[in-house]
């Protein structure tokens, strides 16, 4: 698909995260789909580096 | 809390340690063989004691409901008269105080346990443990949700002078009874064990009834206790937290593993243990379940924050993670049945595997979700889910309804970053 494409086609978005972007495109009549995520440990950066080195183990 | 040093820090093989955890905890044997009084068969018991829900916990510290089954308690034993002289008694420092899962006890709400009382024996032959449980005394005004008046005393000295005794000397007839069996036909039934033990509390009356019939004499005592049974379907819920607490202990201490074997709050902290970090609680705040259905006559600002050992049950991978299981109560869900199915699923997520025993009929008897990774939890920021019972913040009130709360993140939080200091 060309750049150009996406201002001349019907939008669709996949929104990940934050559910307000979801909100606002759906008032404007855009098709969304969600993905429910968060950041690993909330953003959390002593508990995220403990995952880091726990995962995969 | 203990620091390794550098040197200390132990490589392992997390994956493997979690297999073995799980292996131990889906291949329990759990079996009911009796009741005893707890001075008598609970390890550690003291006649001084009295044993409570969750982590530990000191008097001043206690929640409305857990003092107000201590004053339960101290009244039932003999042991003070009213309310203020049990207060009095309770803060002077003679009573000790310490949690059911030091003494491998679980108990629902305030989860008072003191020496008079008689507990199921539930033993796991397959790795040689044994636990224990109080009676369910039905629900309302009882002592674990804090109520301590005359009727809540009196039917607790039934319950140890008649119902225990008929009890045991039909379980003892019957040579026992399967525990796993009743919990895995019961989720076939419509329970998830936690919040509906319909199923599992008929089962259990079935089986019982004639072994009561047999062995005692007097009809009016035959015909109370067979009421008294079928009159509360969460008979069996006691019963059904002590299997879990037999089969999750055999979990404990495996060197590396990041499963959860203990999930249990005692109304003011929510507590975790997880297997490769030892006996070592992980706490933070209780929280008041957000959602919920009240009682006639009560709201949110009666509730007490989540309370009780019986998040045993979602830690075996049972109550809120199997209530795609159980459509009759998808209220405390907030709507339908799939809403109930779509928290099974999400539980699968945050757990090593499925206990094949125990199945979900609505996902072609899939296991249920089982054994928490505390890694899973803290890397996609989704919790245990459990569905409980509410008691009155105040003591002397009781049970006020039912309802929906997850496991705080900081107690996950806490452990990951414990296990990452002692293994590499």
């Amino acid at each position: 698909m060309k750049t150009i494409d996406l201002f001349t086609s019907e939008l669709k978005v996949i929104n990940v995260g934050l559910t307000s972007f979801k909100e606002s495109l759906e008032q404007e009549g855009v098709k969304v789909v969600q993905v429910d995520w968060r950041p690993p440990a909330g953003g959390d950066e002593e508990a995220m580096e403990a995952l880091r080195r726990l995962m995969g183990k | 809390m203990h620091q390794p040093s550098q040197r200390e820090v132990r490589v392992v093989d997390i994956a493997e340690a979690n297999k073995e955890a799980l292996r131990r905890l889906v291949s329990a044997t759990p079996k009911l063989v009796g009741m005893g009084k707890a001075i008598d068969v609970v390890p550690g018991m003291k006649k001084n004691m009295l044993l409570h829900s969750g982590p530990p916990v000191t008097w001043d510290r206690m929640c409305g409901p857990m003092k107000g089954g201590v004053i339960a308690a101290l009244i039932y034993e003999g042991m003070a008269h009213a309310k203020e002289e049990a207060e009095t008694l309770a803060a002077s420092g003679q009573i000790e105080f310490s949690p059911c899962h030091h003494h491998q006890a679980v108990g629902p709400m305030a989860g008072i346990v003191s020496p008079s009382m008689p507990v199921y024996i539930v033993e796991n032959a397959a790795f040689g443990n044994t636990s224990y449980a109080t009676m369910n005394e039905g629900l309302g005004k009882v002592l674990r949700m804090g109520a301590y008046s005359p009727d809540v005393i009196e039917r607790l000295k039934w319950m140890e002078e008649v119902l225990y005794p008929t009890l045991d000397r039909a379980i003892r007839f019957l040579d026992g009874m399967d525990m796993k069996s009743i919990m895995a036909q019961a989720l076939h039934m419509g329970d998830e064990l936690h919040n509906r033990n319909r199923g599992a509390t008929s089962l259990f009356y079935r089986a019982i009834a004639p072994a009561i019939v047999r062995t005692t004499s007097d009809p009016l005592v035959i015909e109370r206790v067979l009421r008294f049974i079928d009159g509360n379907d969460h008979t069996f819920l006691n019963l059904a937290m002590a299997t879990a607490k037999a089969s999750l202990d055999p979990a404990r201490s495996i060197e590396g593993s990041t499963m959860v074997v203990c999930m249990a709050r005692n109304g003011t902290d929510f507590g975790i243990q997880v297997s490769g970090l030892g006996d070592e609680w992980f706490t933070a705040p209780a929280e008041v379940p957000p959602n919920a259905l009240y009682f006639a006559g009560f709201t949110k600002e009666d509730a007490n924050p989540d309370i009780g050992d019986s998040s045993i049950m979602e830690t075996a991978g049972l109550g809120g993670f199997a209530i795609g299981a159980a459509p009759a109560i998808v209220q405390f869900t907030g709507g339908t049945p799939r809403d109930a199915l779509n928290r099974t699923l999400s539980m699968y997520e945050i757990t090593i595997g499925e206990n094949t025993a125990y199945q979900v009929p609505y996902l072609n008897f899939r296991g249920t979700p089982t054994g928490i990774d505390i890694r899973l939890v803290v890397e996609k920021g989704l919790l245990p889910f459990i569905d409980t019972g509410i008691a009155h913040k105040d003591p002397g009130v009781g049970q006020v309804g039912a309802g929906l709360v997850d496991a705080p993140m900081g107690v996950f939080k806490k452990a990951i970053i414990a296990f990452s200091k002692m293994y590499a």
